[in-house]
């Protein structure tokens, strides 16, 4: 226990900011670094830049909306708008954000000094930038800037024939594909990387059953990435393919199949959604036990669930077609199997409420995002279940309210749990406090948008408003609706706004933060904050899942009674 | 730590850094599979729809001489890791470059058997589905015998230079799990192309 005890006592906070360096330097070390904690970093500030840019995109498309017979923006130029919103969303926010989290995080919680593969990480981030900046040079390709420039606008699924040489000349829809190719590359290898990160580079005595559930849930989500994300890429091979050589794949005049299109492409859609889930499940598993003070509830339960999710989530692709038409026996399994998938993902609210149940809950502002998560994920859910009765769907598919229920999830499930995750994770990443008066403004600015747009955009749905459309007429009852769901976005720009200004007047300003301002129980926070290159001095021995717990109560320790 | 009474239990060791190579592998090899997957699948799915040129029966021959080249390069580069793990870097490389051989036979081969396709019998990747998913299939395995190739080579040149110790074992291990892959994937598309889908 001394050894342990000594592996564990906090590190002095390193005091010298590296602003003592000239600027270039400080540029040149961050391209060329190799450190697991900056790549991270990266990402995380990658995913925030693309996350505003699509914003901003999203925001365009409310004015647009806001009224009937509306001209703010070319028809054109919408459908470039809600194809780069979503590609954005999904590729170069979503993905990059939560490999970033996992970057950072991943190696600091199983007690390891990196990485598996420290380069291929460089390169994998490099790689992932790089996509991202061939996707949006399509606004200045072709015709410039002008017009918006060549941006795709065949939306985020681009379905065949739509995407043929014959519908969609130029070089639009290359953009989108090449863009997402290299970008797959670079998730191709984080996935990798993080899989063996969390096999091979854990520390002595972290066994599978007391790795943190955050690293268990990355664990999957990778390993769910590398058979996920390669369909997408076999079938933008082929769309090159058709585009370029002539190739017939989606050509439906010489034989070829625009169906089969839809589903290569959600072979990878709908596991992706579960991609994009799952990290953060992760983070509302790390931040609901320290906020209630107990350990997490169901541990073994919570793990497998997650990994029931991963098999079922491979099978549910054809929900997203039931109106193209296919056999009541296919209908039948994809009915049954969506509403399968509900089953873990139930399991996991109910753990994540029995861990609160009971517990000394402190309403911080991680804890008051997560709170957000819990209550929103579960109305995402129920309307997933309703969309997912195929009857229910022929009625619903491509309305708003379909819309409505995917924003439910990204935004009031994940986007929540990724600001939970921000403010969780900022003191240990910059060794500062942030300010809760601007927490809470954010908060509960962000949280009444959310609800005014997004509730609301159920109504339109039901009233029969299609997903996509670039105006309406007056007279159809949609108006008030869209007005208010426009209003909401402003609730959350301004509330995002007092995010930004807390991040930066926090670094700046902020108290400093200690080695672990939560009295939290998992590795990252036994080391300084910000933590050194390397980690951890000596690699440390765990004996349980909350090893800090351990060192704090000498006298009862976990790993008694596991 | 006075207060602890009980006895600490020991730490168990998780799985070892070194095998991450292997694990890494793996990984790959399951998103390889993932896009092999989806272009069998489509090879499936249109065998016989195409509405003309030359049918698969009337153009394609089993490659039994190419096959029974590439399947041996899987038993040459066994034979390779053996002799690099006793420390015979000479043996090694003779079994490197017989494997390196058959893979380039085999490449040249897949070469020629287009060449006729092309020119004799006028299948093209635009000529009907056919020909579209045969070649985005085949041609897909070829390009990775073909990068397969330029790894063995590059391993091939570091040990005619001496660089290649018994110390490299690991990671010419995890080379080698590529190359068996990349045998194992051409056991599917010949069944797949050669046998079921006439």
């Amino acid at each position: 226990m001394s050894n342990a005890e000594s592996v564990l006592r906090p590190m002095p906070v390193s005091a010298a900011r590296e602003d003592a360096k000239p600027f270039f330097d400080q540029v040149h070390e961050w391209i060329v670094t190799v450190d697991h904690k900056k790549l991270g970093l990266m990402y995380i500030l990658y995913g925030i830049l693309f996350l505003v840019i699509a914003g901003l995109e999203a925001t365009v498309m409310r004015i647009q909306l806001a009224i009937p017979h509306n001209h703010f923006v070319s028809p054109q130029v919408f459908n470039q708008l809600f194809t780069m919103h979503g590609t954005t969303m999904v590729f170069l926010v979503g993905m990059p954000l939560l490999f970033g989290f996992a970057n950072y995080l991943a190696p600091l919680m199983i007690g390891a000094r990196d990485m598996a593969f420290p380069r291929l990480n460089a390169f994998s981030f490099w790689m992932s930038a790089l996509g991202g900046i061939i996707l949006y040079f399509s606004f200045l390709g072709g015709p410039g800037l002008y017009g918006a420039g060549s941006a795709p606008d065949v939306g985020w699924f681009a379905y065949a024939p739509l995407t043929s040489q014959a519908f969609s000349p130029g070089h639009s829809t290359d953009y989108w594909i090449i863009g997402l190719l290299v970008s797959g590359v670079g998730s191709i290898g984080t996935a990798l990387n993080i899989v063996t990160t969390v096999l091979c580079m854990r520390c002595p005595g972290m066994t599978l059953g007391r790795m943190p559930l955050f690293a268990w849930l990355n664990l999957v989500m990778s390993a769910m990435v590398l058979i996920v994300i390669s369909p997408l890429t076999a079938a933008q091979i082929m769309l090159l393919l058709d585009r370029y050589l002539g190739a017939h794949f989606f050509d439906t005049q010489a034989g070829g199949s625009a169906v089969i299109w839809m589903h290569f492409f959600w072979i990878f859609g709908h596991p992706e959604v579960y991609v994009l889930i799952i990290p953060g499940f992760a983070i509302a598993s790390e931040i609901i036990p320290v906020f209630s003070r107990k350990p997490i509830f169901g541990y073994s339960i919570m793990v497998a669930a997650t990994v029931a999710i991963g098999f079922v989530s491979l099978g549910v692709w054809a929900h997203h077609m039931f109106t193209i038409g296919m056999t009541s026996y296919a209908n039948a399994f994809f009915v049954a199997s969506t509403m399968a998938v509900g089953v873990p993902t139930g399991i996991k609210i109910f753990n994540w409420l029995g861990t609160m149940w009971g517990g000394k809950i402190r309403l911080t502002i991680p804890m008051l995002f997560c709170i957000g998560f819990l209550f929103q994920f579960l109305i995402a859910g129920l309307t997933g279940i309703m969309l997912a009765a195929a009857p229910f769907d022929w009625q619903l598919g491509n309305s708003y309210f379909v819309v409505a229920h995917f924003h439910y999830v990204l935004i009031g499930g994940l986007v929540f749990t990724i600001f939970a995750a921000l403010y969780y994770w900022y003191p240990k990443v910059t060794g500062r406090m942030w300010n809760e008066t601007l927490g809470k403004w954010h908060f509960w600015l962000f949280l009444i948008g959310f609800h005014l747009t997004f509730d609301f955009m159920h109504i339109p749905g039901v009233l029969g408003m299609p997903r996509r459309i670039y105006t309406y007429e007056p007279g159809r009852g949609w108006e008030l609706w869209n007005m208010i769901v426009s209003i909401g976005v402003i609730f959350q720009i301004v509330g995002i706004l007092f995010w930004v200004v807390n991040v930066v007047w926090s670094y700046l300003k902020g108290k400093p933060a200690g080695n672990d301002p939560w009295d939290a129980w998992t590795l990252e926070w036994a080391t300084s904050s910000p933590p050194p290159e390397y980690n951890f001095a000596k690699i440390p021995v765990v004996r349980s899942r909350r090893p800090l717990w351990d060192l704090k109560h000498p006298e009862d320790p976990d790993w008694k009674y596991e | 730590m006075a207060a602890t009474t009980v006895a600490v239990p020991p730490a168990e060791m998780p799985l070892p850094h070194e095998y991450r190579g292997r694990v890494g592998m793996w990984c790959l090899i399951a998103a390889e599979s993932a896009i092999f997957s989806i272009f069998v699948v489509a090879y499936l799915y249109y065998a016989g729809k195409s509405l003309g040129g030359p049918t698969p029966r009337e153009v394609l021959h089993v490659p039994y001489f190419n096959s029974i080249c590439l399947f041996s390069s899987s038993f040459t580069i066994v034979m390779a890791e053996r002799a690099i793990a006793r420390g015979k870097t000479k043996l090694f490389g003779i079994w490197w470059l017989l494997t390196i051989a058959l893979g380039t036979i085999f490449i040249l081969g897949t070469a020629r058997e287009w060449y006729h396709l092309i020119y004799n019998d006028g299948l093209t990747i635009s000529s009907s589905l056919f020909g579209t998913t045969f070649y985005s299939l085949v041609g897909l395995h070829a390009f990775h015998v073909i990068v397969g190739l330029i790894g063995l080579s590059l391993i091939m040149i570091f040990t005619a230079l001496g660089y290649v110790e018994q110390e490299h074992v690991p990671k010419i291990e995890v080379f080698a799990m590529y190359w068996h892959f990349v045998d194992a994937v051409w056991v599917v598309v010949l069944t797949v192309v050669y046998f079921i889908a006439l």
